[in-house]
């Protein structure tokens, strides 16, 4: 048997105080088998030690939260004896080595967690950070991390609904790639992980184990260097066809009564999900390593413990039902063995050729995991606003088309037209708008998804680009007319070791629970991804956000495009014309300087609920947020996706530029025919309105000081830079 | 009336097209498992889209071997209407049910939009409830979806009426530029000789609603349901 040396530690990202602490749990040196169990759970992928202290401070209770953070995905009540079951996870550092297996991987392990606990998959999104266009690599990062999403996502017939791409030098060394999915359960038929009934079998069903995605987990761990290629062994592959089977079978199986448990194999495979149902259960696990169906022969047991093979499932089953549930996996053929028994030990107990290889108890591997309350300092400081603002005096058309041509800002279409966004034929607001809408199968129901977070805001002021992400999600699913009910979070940052980075972690997370408490919006899944620099240059800090909430009757939602013409466009919220980290600073006056506008929290509400109300009372024709690139550009949104042109007048005394492009928060444009009743409710609520322009027959786009723009210009604009640099050899 | 819906492994659309009939017929489509060696006796047959058999081998190659295929194929033989939409249209023309092949996108990548199509023979079981030369609108969701068959068979295709679709744009025009994928003389969907086996790769079930963007798809499945109902 190998023994265990200081190097074979340091490989397995242990350090010397946590192998300390191994020995004292163990009381004896580990085998190389359990070293390696210690090694993944104890990573920070799956142990979140360098983050837990902190997500504690995050809200993650409301009254229709059945389920918060800490199983496979959060769980909410929708009414009507129905919960959605959501989650966003990363799938950063393999996606960087191999994009197509990377991302495609993404959303499989995403979708698993979500339909391990009883649901069916009915909505993926993903929120997609690449490095600037100009870096020789992200055209193929892009092409093969779009086309692996739509890879899996459009075989496993789960429509891809939205999401968000955004370019930034932050990232040309480190990708994101969060996959997010959205499912559907009878509220009173979840399943969770926690095993019982000592006996019981445990079932693997599946794929079978393979050698692939060994140590990933680990990987996810640390940092990149020049070397990094070199790790792809560690990516994993995937099969959608083989998960399409999965999802069938499971769930046919959890129509029957011989679910007690069931967790998914997701990161560190076999180890984390029989870890996982132990230790819920409160109960020990016996594995016969020869049971395990596996790829090739001769795998070792630390080989199979480690494996990150896809599609592959843990189930606990209720005595004398292993043939209902062998019958089932059969018809769908897929692998089923039953591969171990759950006994009152509270052991994770491996056998091997007859001989025991691997015996840790479990409470102390899970409850003894490290956690780390790292330093923090300062984080990053902006560049400061210079004064005077350069560039102001640009004329509103050119800098419009600027922006409207921008990387951030043009027309994703290129990316989602490559997913099945309308499979299952419930999606009733497509790509393109504010939120997606998806209708709950068979009813008037549906649920409104949206995935927001602006990085560049959250670099510049951690705290307030915190509660700007939880805000503009919230503001989107509002700006369709759905109610928000909770979010889940991704959070990306760099190396935790670093204390500008802890300090970045620690003040989005700050922003994010302000926001979420004021906004009645609790977080009930997530996921960490920490490590994401190369050679000390770390990402953008990126808390991504997916937010769901929920419409009564998806006939009364909300869209962007205008309606008609000669409708009145009333602008709801507060403009101080903020162009501190607006994109008009960036790609107008080549700057990232400055403070980013600041979120007032119960400005958002006000405004906010009143938006959603005059949706529902059917008030208004059309409704945009207003976000990046701030108000003329979703003027322009909202007139191309209508085919309508409009009109703006810009107030007296404003400065045009900080006017027509402040990216000022908690804003909404809405049409009407008639403006006086929206007028006088919002100064009931309290909100500032104000009518800013009139929707126009012709196709053109006018303000004052004589700018007029086809729709036809800003359309070939708007549409043609991703499909042209995509092209571009 | 009886419709049935066949199911492989990796089929997707096949609830889609579910709801789809149920609208139209006022009563459940009978889901055929693949594996289910005995078809019962049914109107119509629908081979929905997906990715049987995850696409493994060609696009269709598989799900063609499959016990039920010989079954549909008899049933095809013997008159009864059958309906393959994406995957089954590849389906059908790797089981010999019609000429030709679905090859890889001209553009290489998946494609998932709307499209229009211009019906070219209005007169089918499948077709009756469109004016000939009407332009409708559906939606494309394919990687391979690029109708190709040998010069004669294409021109056989058109002789005989058997070119149901045609990509076009907006005002019925069959340009190249309202070609998605690089399909032959713009074909989306094409008739057996006998005219009762109808393939196509644009989904009308995803356009049989309102909510959903658009009717246009309706009136198919409307219309074979009135037919095989009288």
């Amino acid at each position: 048997m190998t023994e265990i040396t200081a190097e074979i530690v340091r490989e397995h990202g242990l350090t010397d105080e946590e192998y300390r602490r191994v020995l004292r749990i163990m009381g004896r040196a580990p085998n190389l088998v359990e070293l390696g169990i210690f090694s993944v759970m104890w990573s920070e992928h799956c142990s979140y030690k360098s983050s837990k202290v902190w997500l504690k401070k995050l809200p993650t209770t409301a009254p229709w939260v059945i389920c918060g953070p800490g199983e496979n995905a959060g769980v909410i009540d929708i009414g009507d004896g129905q919960a959605a079951i959501f989650k966003m996870e990363s799938h950063n550092h393999p996606s960087f080595i191999e994009p197509y297996q990377g991302a495609a991987t993404g959303v499989g392990g995403i979708l698993r967690d979500v339909f391990t606990m009883g649901a069916r998959p009915v909505a993926n999104m993903n929120a997609l950070r690449f490095g600037h266009p100009d870096d020789p690599r992200t055209r193929h990062l892009v092409s093969g991390v779009v086309a692996g999403i739509g890879g899996y996502g459009n075989c496993v017939g789960v429509p891809t609904v939205g999401g968000e791409v955004n370019f930034h030098h932050g990232y040309d060394g480190n990708i994101l790639v969060n996959a997010m999915t959205v499912g559907i359960a009878d509220a009173d038929r979840i399943f969770y992980s926690a095993a019982a009934g000592i006996g019981n079998a445990v079932v693997y069903v599946g794929s079978k184990t393979g050698r692939d995605g060994i140590h990933g987990a680990t990987m996810a761990s640390a940092e990149f260097d020049d070397d990094s290629a070199e790790k792809r062994p560690t990516v994993q592959v995937g099969d959608p066809f083989t998960e399409k089977l999965l999802i069938e079978a499971c769930l046919e199986l959890m129509g029957t009564d011989a679910v007690i448990a069931i967790q998914d194999m997701g990161a560190a495979g076999l180890t984390s999900s029989s870890v996982e149902m132990s230790s819920k259960g409160g109960v020990g696990i016996e594995l016969d390593m020869d049971a395990v169906p596996v790829r090739e022969d001769g795998m070792t047991p630390y080989e199979i413990m480690l494996s990150e093979s896809q599609e592959r499932m843990l189930f606990v089953l209720r005595p004398g039902r292993e043939d209902i549930a062998r019958a089932i996996f059969e018809k769908w053929e897929l692998d089923f063995a039953v591969i171990g028994r759950i006994t009152d030990t509270q052991h994770l107990v491996l056998r091997s050729g007859g001989t025991t290889v691997c015996d840790i108890p479990v409470p102390p591997l899970v409850a003894e995991a490290p956690e780390y309350d790292r330093p923090r300092g300062a984080p990053p400081a902006p560049a400061p606003m210079p004064s005077p603002v350069p560039a102001l005096d640009t004329p509103a058309g050119e800098a419009l088309l600027t922006l409207m041509g921008s990387p951030d800002l043009c027309s994703k279409r290129w990316v989602w037209e490559q997913y099945d966004h309308m499979v299952m034929a419930d999606t009733v607001q497509r790509p393109g708008g504010d939120a997606a809408v998806v209708r709950v199968h068979g009813t008037n129901k549906a649920l409104a998804i949206a995935t927001d977070c602006t990085p560049r805001y959250c670099f510049a002021d951690p705290r307030q680009g915190g509660r700007q992400a939880v805000a503009e999600a919230w503001r989107n699913l509002t700006a369709v007319g759905a109610t928000p009910l909770a979010v889940t979070d991704n959070m990306n940052f760099g190396n935790p070791e670093r204390p500008e980075i802890m300090g970045q972690f620690a003040g989005c997370i700050e922003g994010m629970a302000e926001a979420c408490i004021a906004l009645d919006c609790p977080v009930v899944s997530g996921n960490v991804s920490l490590y994401n620099e190369t050679n000390g240059k770390a990402i953008l800090p990126t808390p991504a956000i997916g937010a769901v909430g929920v419409l009564a009757d998806y006939r009364r939602m909300a869209t962007l495009a205008f309606k008609a013409a000669g409708e009145a466009i009333v602008l709801v919220g507060a403009t101080n014309g903020h162009l501190g980290q607006s994109l008009w600073l960036r790609e107008v006056a080549g700057l990232e300087a400055g403070p980013p506008p600041p979120v007032d929290l119960a400005a958002e509400r006000a405004n906010g609920d009143l938006i959603r109300a005059l949706i529902g009372d059917g008030a208004v024709t059309a409704c945009h947020d207003l976000s990046d690139g701030g108000l003329l550009v979703a003027v322009a949104e909202m007139a191309l996706a209508g085919g309508i042109g409009a009109a703006v007048e810009i107030p007296d005394g404003t400065g045009p530029t900080a006017w027509l492009f402040g990216e000022d928060q908690g804003r909404y444009l809405i049409t009407a025919p008639d403006a006086a009743d929206i007028l006088a409710r919002a100064a009931a609520a309290g909100a500032p309105a104000a009518v800013i322009g009139r929707t126009e027959a012709g196709a053109t786009l006018t303000v004052p000081n004589g700018l007029s723009i086809s729709l036809d210009t800003l359309r070939d604009t708007h549409e043609g830079w991703l499909p042209r640099y995509m092209a571009a050899p | 009336m009886k419709s049935a819906v066949i199911v492989f492994p990796g089929s997707n659309c096949d609830r889609d097209v579910q709801v789809a009939l149920r609208a139209s017929l006022g009563a459940e489509p009978l889901m055929a498992w693949h594996g289910d060696a005995a078809l019962p006796a049914v109107d119509l047959i629908v081979v929905p889209g997906g990715f049987s058999y995850g696409d493994y081998l060609r696009a269709g190659a598989m799900a063609a071997h499959s016990p039920v295929m010989r079954e549909v194929a008899a049933r095809a033989a013997a008159g009864v209407p059958v309906l393959g939409i994406c995957n089954g249209f590849q389906v059908l023309c790797e089981a010999g049910l019609l000429p030709g092949a679905l090859m890889r996108n001209a553009g290489l990548k998946f494609i998932c939009r709307d499209v229009h199509l211009r019906v070219d023979n209005a007169r089918t079981i499948f077709t009756s409830g469109y004016a000939a030369g009407q332009v409708v609108r559906m939606p494309v969701a394919h990687a391979d979806g690029n109708y190709n068959a040998d010069a004669a068979t294409l021109d056989a295709l058109e002789g005989e009426g058997r070119v149901a679709f045609r990509y076009c744009a907006a005002d019925g025009a069959v340009t190249e530029a309202a070609n998605p994928n690089g399909s032959a003389r713009n074909i989306a969907g094409i008739l057996n000789a006998a005219g009762n086996v109808l393939g196509m790769m644009p989904h009308p079930e995803r356009l049989a609603e309102a909510a959903l963007g658009g009717t246009d798809g309706r009136a198919m499945f409307d219309a074979v349901c009135a037919a095989l109902a009288a």
